[in-house]
């Protein structure tokens, strides 16, 4: 408590949220999209985080979640003219069912670790060939998304600003059902099953639920995810939304920050956003370069801060405070 | 359907099945050896094609010539990679072994894509353009030859493990570790040998492939998942498994390339994939061993 009785934790969250909504209007347009893009790598490994984090259920396929909630939202929207904000609730809708069939189908054979990872990345490669072979999905070609202007309705605006907000929002969303798991009776699970699925079985929690309920919330957020980017860009392919490149995308950030963490996510991206965008201002040329800068990170990381950047930011302040 | 394009479909199969074969067993033996699934098995290959295409084009040599010194080059090159990075973390949990793996591959493929360009390159090896003709079936060249020394290669690894004294140490590891260790065997050493010789066969097989396969910095991607359908189906750390295995996957994407329209070919692949890992996950010749 500070002399005046205002606790200062307040100020720092006030301050915190003044430069939120102040920083895009004061930037030119070009950091804005580096603040989106930070804002939504940071949203989509924090819908990772639920499953691979706090469960400890390793999934190298997440853009399997990612796609269906672009692909949906969008069909919808170029078939039936849908709002694109209704496609996206269906989409996560989704992606959370999706979820489930691949968790019951894996867990329920009882695939763990890298057998589990190889399954889900073998998930999202099915759903990338079947969108490049269906007319529906427009194969390889990919989707166009019809420009409607300054349409806050359809989910669309010429200003970044409106794409900032909304990132912005589902980011705090996804903060806030990180933060009651984690503090909740479902983190004490999840982090039991993580630690180790047997004991936790011992000792009576449900792991097959309580994994199936990881799933479940992460590729509900993710596909959530997928919708944003379809409307950011206006335009979705296979590789892009089903890629292993995506895939690969969604979990560097956690891993990097710090797995089953609430803020690590948010930490990987803040590293990795700004580092993305020098090294590809440095080596330039062709699309992808920068992924040579983060596998030597991801590297780095595994080898000297096995908990991520923010573990080791705990350990280090605890050590000079105590 | 014509018979003839089905057997055809299953000659071409079984041709790049014996490739598939080097690249599984050599991914195996990493495994068995290391209990490691080795993400950047593919980068290695990738290498592999790019140093022979590379030299064939500035030496002005054929292809072939340049297989002992790729597969030196990539056996230095995970020797390092093993001795440097993987050995400090042999201890920690699965996923963080896979994790970087993963991180090698994706700075080796983008520091290749940096290099040398997304473009898709092809070495136009006239001296082997030919293929034999028999009762309308076609046998070409460079796969046959693919084929063959993908096979010969296989068959040393194998003596290699079974009657050399290092190939001993190396299965007496993959065995028991602990025992290997109170004998005295230097596991940093054996690891690192072990991980050098696996990436010297997927050099090979990225060299044997050259004349007749594209290249390109994310080449390796397809070989690596492929090869990971093949370890789970032929079972993981099963040597012969994984040989049959690749076999059979081989076959199958040949066929699904006939049967099936356009890049759907894959999809069967993906299904025996899913399926063997969800109803036999111990693979078809699930065994402990290399």
């Amino acid at each position: 408590m500070s002399k005046n009785g205002i606790p200062k934790i307040l100020f720092f969250w006030f301050g915190l949220i003044l430069i939120a909504v102040l920083l895009p209007f004061l930037l030119p347009s070009y950091f804005v999209h580096v603040l989106i893009m930070i804002l939504f790598y940071g949203y989509l490994g924090t819908s990772w985080n639920i499953l691979g984090g706090y469960a400890g259920q390793f999934s190298f396929g997440h853009a399997a979640f990612f796609g269906i909630g672009a692909y949906t939202s969008t069909l919808a929207f170029v078939n039936w003219q849908t709002s694109p904000w209704i496609g996206m609730v269906f989409g996560g809708l989704l992606g959370g069912l999706l979820g489930l069939l691949i968790g019951s189908l894996c867990f329920h054979y009882g695939l763990r670790g890298p057998y589990f990872a190889l399954a889900t990345l073998a998930f999202a490669e099915l759903l990338r060939l079947i969108s490049l072979n269906l007319d529906l999905t427009g194969k390889a070609m990919g989707i166009l998304i019809p420009l409607k202007g300054n349409a806050p309705l359809s989910f669309q605006h010429e200003s970044k600003i409106f794409y900032y907000f909304v990132i912005l929002l589902m980011l705090i969303g996804a903060l806030w059902v990180t933060r009651r798991i984690d503090g909740g009776k479902i983190g004490d699970y999840l982090a039991a099953i993580r630690e180790d699925e047997d004991s936790a079985e011992a000792i009576g929690v449900n792991t097959f639920a309580y994994k199936l309920l990881g799933i479940l919330i992460s590729g509900f957020l993710t596909a959530l995810g997928g919708t944003f980017y379809a409307q950011y860009f206006l335009y979705i392919d296979p590789p892009v939304t089903f890629g292993v490149g995506t895939s690969i995308e969604i979990f560097l950030r956690p891993i990097v920050g710090g797995m089953g963490t609430v803020y690590g996510p948010i930490i990987g991206a803040l590293v990795l956003g700004p580092l993305g965008e020098v090294t590809r201002g440095i080596l330039g040329g062709y699309h992808g370069v920068h992924l040579m800068i983060y596998g030597a990170i991801l590297v780095g990381v595994i080898i000297f801060l096995p908990k991520g950047i923010y573990g080791w930011l705990d350990g280090f302040i605890r050590g000079h405070t105590r | 359907m014509d018979t003839n394009i089905l057997i055809q479909a299953i000659i071409s199969g079984l041709l790049m099945g014996g490739v598939y074969a080097l690249v599984a067993v050599s991914l195996n033996l990493i495994f068995g050896v290391m209990k490691i699934i080795n993400f950047a098995h593919g980068a290695f290959m990738m290498l592999g094609m790019y140093f022979t295409y590379w030299v064939s084009i500035f030496l002005d040599i054929h292809p072939y010539l340049s297989l002992f010194t790729s597969m030196s080059a990539l056996f230095v090159i995970g020797f390092l990679i093993q001795y440097g990075l993987i050995n400090r973390i042999m201890e920690a949990p699965e996923h963080n072994q896979l994790l970087l793996t993963l991180g090698i591959a994706l700075f080796l493929e983008n520091l290749a894509l940096f290099l040398w360009s997304p473009n898709y390159r092809m070495l136009q090896v006239t001296t082997l353009a030919g293929a034999m003709h028999t009762h309308k079936l076609m046998f070409s060249t460079p796969r046959m030859i693919a084929f063959g020394a993908a096979l010969a290669m296989t068959l040393l690894l194998y003596l290699f493990l079974t009657k050399t004294d290092s190939g001993k140490a190396i299965r007496a590891i993959s065995q028991d570790r602990e025992g290997a260790h109170v004998i005295g065997i230097n596991m940093k050493i054996i690891y690192s040998v072990a991980f050098g010789i696996g990436s010297a066969c997927v050099a090979a097989a990225g060299t044997m492939i050259t004349p007749f396969f594209y290249i390109t910095p994310t080449v390796g991607l397809v070989f690596v998942i492929t090869a990971f359908v093949i370890v789970v189906l032929g079972g993981l750390g099963s040597f012969w498994g994984a040989f049959f295995g690749a076999l059979i996957v081989g076959i199958a994407e040949s066929l699904g390339e006939v049967l099936l329209p356009g890049s759907l070919k894959q999809v069967p692949i993906y299904s025996i994939f899913i399926l063997t890992l969800l109803l036999r996950p111990k693979g078809l010749f699930g065994k402990k061993h290399v």
